[in-house]
């Protein structure tokens, strides 16, 4: 083995951030990665909140614009961390409800994983929720009256003509809630899912050196967040290609 | 209702209630006052003065708050012996440094008033910017100087144009100030997990939603108050 570099000189940083055993580089990298994957999988199960709640709230029947108004107002008014709390905890006690039932018994221990994304994801909803609903709105009513008066069938009109317009107009909404739902993601460390934060922690921990550790972690929540304005904005200009510009 | 856990646990709710207001206050004030010389520099002309605050508010807005919490809070403790020999006079007393950083309830309250200001920054400079040009040129024309347009013209404009946008920012710092309880702060979120554990009745979980609910439910009503008079030219008719 080679002898260990002085600490506090560049290489002794470069050494603690080394691939394989000696340093920490595959483990945070792995950590990014599944950071990556959390929210990944967040993002397109909030998709599916966030559709389902603004077709809620811009429906005509009232039970479902209230059941809308409830979860947005709720999730909003919460801390993100409870909401995680809340899911993690309230999935393990509903399912060992549910075992309960069938005569089960012990505890359950949900996976850290899968309480995240459902966490992550009604919160992404709930604010997606209203970013699709002003973007429906921003659709000019005439197109749809015009869509159904050619004799359109609604599910035909909506898809045909409603959903390609308010993408335009969602999307700058969406990309700064995809920026927070990264920043979110962190949040998921604390119930011990090895994620970029757990596994920055746990190098900290063995290293003593917090602050280069942290300083790294940030680094890297910075690429994704810098990578993903720059995509984001591409995706704009593309979307907006069929508009006129003044 | 469990009327039993809620007497007690309830008294220690509504203590970690008071902590997560005085952070949230404090972080608040702080970051407010942070962010006002910070806009003027993101909005200056000098790139000297322009890109530190570029790159301070890129940094603040682009990584997460935990991250940023964790940097200072453990961050501090390996600098502990630096710290500890550094003290700050202020003039009447000295504030040593370790006394400030050793501590987590202000690591807590420097780290969220770092993070509000970047927000608040961007919030006011979208204010400053959104005060029409008309406004400034008469002033200049009726012979106002650079410092009296600031404060009487561009600033007042731009806080009215800013307000909505700063209420969101204060309930995602209410929210976000949850976080301390993972640096060992019994905030409400603190207090709430102790309560778990002890317990370890989800309802706890649920109580603690409600209180958060309602605090943030009251600042959104309040703030729509507030935006209501300091506009008034925006105020709905009287009813006849």
């Amino acid at each position: 083995m080679e002898a260990a570099a002085e600490p506090g000189t560049i290489a002794y940083y470069l050494d603690l951030l080394r691939i394989g055993d000696q340093g920490w580089g595959d483990e945070l990298l792995a950590g990014l990665l599944l950071t990556l994957q959390l929210a990944l999988c967040s993002v397109a199960l909030g998709l599916v909140f966030g559709l389902a709640g603004a077709a809620a709230k811009v429906s005509s029947a009232w039970p479902l614009r209230a059941l809308g108004g409830a979860y947005t107002t709720t999730i909003r008014g919460i801390p993100e961390l409870l909401t995680l709390f809340l899911i993690y905890y309230g999935l393990q006690y509903a399912i060992q409800a549910l075992f309960g039932l069938f005569g089960g018994s012990g505890p359950v221990a949900v996976n850290g994983f899968a309480a995240g994304v459902v966490a992550l994801s009604l919160v992404f909803g709930a604010y997606a929720t209203e970013v699709f609903r002003g973007a429906i709105l921003a659709v000019p009513r005439g197109q749809m009256e015009a869509a159904r008066a050619l004799g359109m069938a609604r599910s035909v009109a909506v898809r045909r003509i409603l959903v390609p317009q308010m993408w335009r107009f969602a999307l700058p909404g969406l990309g700064n809630l995809w920026l927070v739902l990264i920043k979110d993601t962190s949040l998921v460390s604390v119930i011990a899912f090895s994620e970029l934060m757990r596994q920055t922690d746990v190098a900290r921990r063995v290293t003593k050196e917090p602050f280069f550790f942290f300083a790294v972690a940030c680094l890297g929540y910075l690429a994704i967040t810098g990578i993903s304005t720059l995509v984001l904005g591409w995706a704009e200009r593309r979307a907006g290609r069929g508009v006129r510009r003044a | 209702m469990d009327f039993d856990l809620l007497q007690r646990y309830g008294p220690a709710l509504l203590r970690g209630l008071l902590v997560t207001l005085e952070i949230v206050g404090l972080s608040l004030a702080i970051g407010g006052l942070l962010a006002i010389p910070l806009a003027l520099a993101r909005t200056s002309a000098v790139p000297l003065l322009r890109w530190p605050a570029l790159a301070y508010i890129f940094f603040f807005r682009g990584t997460p708050l935990l991250a940023q919490t964790f940097l200072i809070y453990y961050g501090a403790g390996q600098f502990a012996q630096e710290l500890r020999a550094t003290s700050v006079d202020l003039g009447l007393f000295s504030v040593g440094l370790w006394d400030i950083f050793g501590q987590a309830y202000w690591c807590a309250i420097i780290t969220f008033s770092l993070n509000t200001a970047a927000y608040t920054a961007e919030i006011l400079r979208g204010g400053i910017q959104g005060v029409a040009g008309g406004e400034i040129e008469a002033a200049r024309a009726l012979g106002m100087s650079r410092g009296l347009i600031l404060r009487r013209v561009v600033l007042p404009g731009a806080y009215r144009i800013a307000l909505p946008a700063y209420g969101n920012e204060i309930i995602l710092m209410v929210k976000g100030s949850a976080i301390a309880s993972v640096i060992t702060i019994y905030d409400l979120m603190g207090e709430t997990k102790l309560a778990f554990s002890r317990s370890f009745d989800f309802a706890i979980y649920l109580y603690a939603a409600v209180i958060y609910f309602l605090l943030t439910w009251t600042i959104t009503l309040a703030w729509a108050r507030l935006e209501d008079w300091t506009n008034p030219q925006r105020r709905p008719p009287p009813d006849k």
